[in-house]
């Protein structure tokens, strides 16, 4: 399974960080370049595709704009790992297409390390240099939902659905 | 039938079940799927497009324009115009441009009724649980899944009953008892579960103080906020043109279903203020009373009805806003602003030197930066996180529309209580 590279920020991270209102009118990789820049200025510039964020309790707080989710899929962060997230955070997250994974053990996992993610099996595998690899379980998820993180999100599916439909 | 909760029997209702029990995943038929100019036509015609997809039932679709309007530039004016567009285009039954904020808007217009199972494009959505209803929030590519199947599905919720005992003083609202539940609790405390209310202090609310503490449980992570439908509830809807028959025996928790209960003592909780930057981070007025204010903001879904404007006149008759502040006020709709007109309310507040603004969600969403340069602000909107209202470097306190009147009248967090013991010395 392929390595993420983490880059951890903290607790209550709120969607207004994320996605904040002053950027909402600007197109979707516009606002990204603003992703967070109250709190960490500078992370929405280092993030690399395939990167993922760790962070404290309550992830995603606030607002019902998915800008907050988009922002994150857009810099092609993979995952977000959390002990909690925000339940509207949660949901746009899968239909979006991003990991957002429940790990009660999150704050184990340094910045830095490399992380593998089993969404299936509910569990992380954490990488640093020098250490032997450690094993986090994680929340189990429907299987719905982890296939629709897979197809890339809910209008992925519903587009094969539709063009099912047209093909038959 | 086992006993169930309300929230229960609005998503067994909703599934097709008789029943339903806690974390079963269930798929629903959503009865009214509402969404705005910023998370609706924007979002949803260009992934409709793609799919070559319609809506299916546009009579069960309402759709308000009010984050960008007034419009105040081109980006505003771009947005509003596929919104509108659109809307000709799909000939849409239910629009309403620009006459207020949905969640206001949309109750007012008869929309929400008891037992319904409904979802907005908007964090704010469980406002229509205040009905009996089930409503909550979605991102706009959920809302589009709504559109095109006319389902969504839900992990049925724990139900976390706020039992109110006792009666709230004159000047403490239901925004102050939000913001104490949140401060003890948290932003996430509800965890996405239910929050239902019921007690005494709830049974003597008006709708519209209800609806505050439904819109707040947002605030509190909850996936909606429920309260049982009773005579006050059945008035409302009255008002609004719905005279439809309401179960009010069944639309209610049963005595033995399952769920947590937290009481609380109306009669002695104080005003309180959410300092910067959380709503979480709420503190009786007394903590906080000193601490200087330049611009007062009595706005949004949460704190600009027909109720709060009355709550800020309270304070304000009579009296001049200090000279070192500015009181912004946006009512919540053109319904409240005229109903308020009528009452002698808006010339109470314009007499005391209040600017009054379009009836959209102007400052509160942050969209047009309305606030910059003011340090600190006391709003009686729903969220103060760091750049909420626009700028980064404006501290928010979050507080009732007393306790923003009485702010705007000394420019300093006070004790609303104070100057509406003196106003009513002076009648007497």
């Amino acid at each position: 399974m392929p390595l993420h590279k983490v880059w951890r920020v903290g607790a209550n991270i709120d969607t207004d960080s994320l996605a904040p209102g002053a950027y909402m009118k600007l197109e979707l990789k516009d606002i990204a370049q603003h992703a967070l820049e109250n709190n960490y200025p500078g992370l929405a510039q280092a993030i690399r595709p395939g990167d993922v964020l760790v962070a404290g309790p309550n992830f995603g707080i606030g607002s019902s704009r998915e800008q907050a989710v988009g922002v994150l899929v857009s810099l092609g962060v993979k995952a977000v790992i959390a002990p909690s997230f925000s339940g509207l955070y949660f949901r746009n997250a899968y239909n979006l297409g991003l990991l957002a994974i429940v790990c009660a053990d999150a704050d184990r996992i340094p910045e830095g390390a490399q992380v593998e993610i089993d969404a299936r099996q509910a569990q992380l595998r954490v990488h640093e240099d020098g250490r032997e690899p450690f094993v986090l379980s994680c929340q189990r998820l429907p299987d719905f939902l982890i296939d629709m993180a897979e197809a890339g999100g809910l209008l992925n599916q519903l587009q094969r659905t539709y063009q099912a439909r047209i093909d038959a | 039938m086992p006993a169930q909760t309300l929230a229960q029997k609005l998503i067994a209702k909703a599934s097709g079940r008789q029943a339903v029990d806690q974390d079963d995943i269930v798929t629903c038929d959503v009865d009214l799927a509402m969404f705005h100019d910023s998370s609706g036509p924007r979002r949803l015609k260009p992934m409709l497009d793609k799919l070559g997809a319609g809506i299916w039932d546009k009579s069960k679709v309402v759709l308000v324009m009010d984050h960008y309007v007034p419009e105040e530039d081109d980006d505003s004016r771009r947005i509003l115009k596929i919104a509108r567009d659109w809307a000709g285009e799909l000939n849409l039954p239910h629009v309403y441009d620009s006459i207020g904020i949905c969640h206001v808007v949309v109750p007012q217009k008869g929309h929400i009724r008891p037992g319904m199972f409904c979802v907005g494009g908007d964090s704010h959505s469980p406002t229509g649980g205040a009905f009996g209803a089930y409503m909550f929030g979605i991102g706009s590519t959920e809302m589009l899944g709504v559109v095109v199947t006319g389902k969504i599905w839900v992990k049925v919720p724990r139900t976390i009953m706020m039992q109110w005992n006792g009666r709230l003083q004159a000047g403490v609202t239901a925004k102050d008892m939000m913001l104490h539940m949140i401060g003890l609790y948290g932003t996430n405390g509800a965890d996405y579960n239910v929050v239902e209310f019921r007690g005494s202090a709830i049974d003597a609310m008006t709708m519209q103080e209800r609806m505050t503490l439904s819109n707040m449980t947002a605030e509190l992570g909850a996936q909606t906020g429920l309260i049982a439908p009773d005579a006050t509830t059945v008035d409302f809807l009255q008002q609004a043109g719905v005279h439809e028959d309401v179960d009010l025996a069944h639309w209610v928790t049963d005595p033995d279903a399952d769920y947590e209960v937290r009481s609380f003592d109306a009669s002695s909780l104080a005003p309180m203020v959410a300092a910067p930057h959380s709503p979480g981070n709420a503190h009786p007025v007394d903590e906080l009373a000193g601490t200087p204010v330049q611009v007062a903001y009595i706005g949004a879904c949460t704190g600009a009805k027909l109720e709060d404007l009355r709550a800020a006149a309270a304070v304000l008759k009579n009296r001049k806003v200090a000279t070192s502040v500015r009181l912004l006020v946006a009512p919540a709709s053109q319904q409240d602003q005229r109903d308020a007109e009528r009452q002698g309310i808006m010339k109470t507040l314009v007499d005391a030197g209040a600017q009054v603004f379009a009836t959209s969600c102007g400052a509160c969403s942050g969209y047009g930066n309305a606030l910059a340069g003011a340090d600190n602000v006391i709003s009686s909107t729903a969220r103060n996180f760091k750049g909420r209202m626009g700028s980064p470097d404006t501290n928010v306190y979050l507080a009732s529309p007393y306790t923003v009147a009485a702010a705007a009248l000394t420019g300093r967090v006070v004790d609303p209580r104070n100057i509406l013991e003196g106003a009513s010395d002076a009648a007497a």
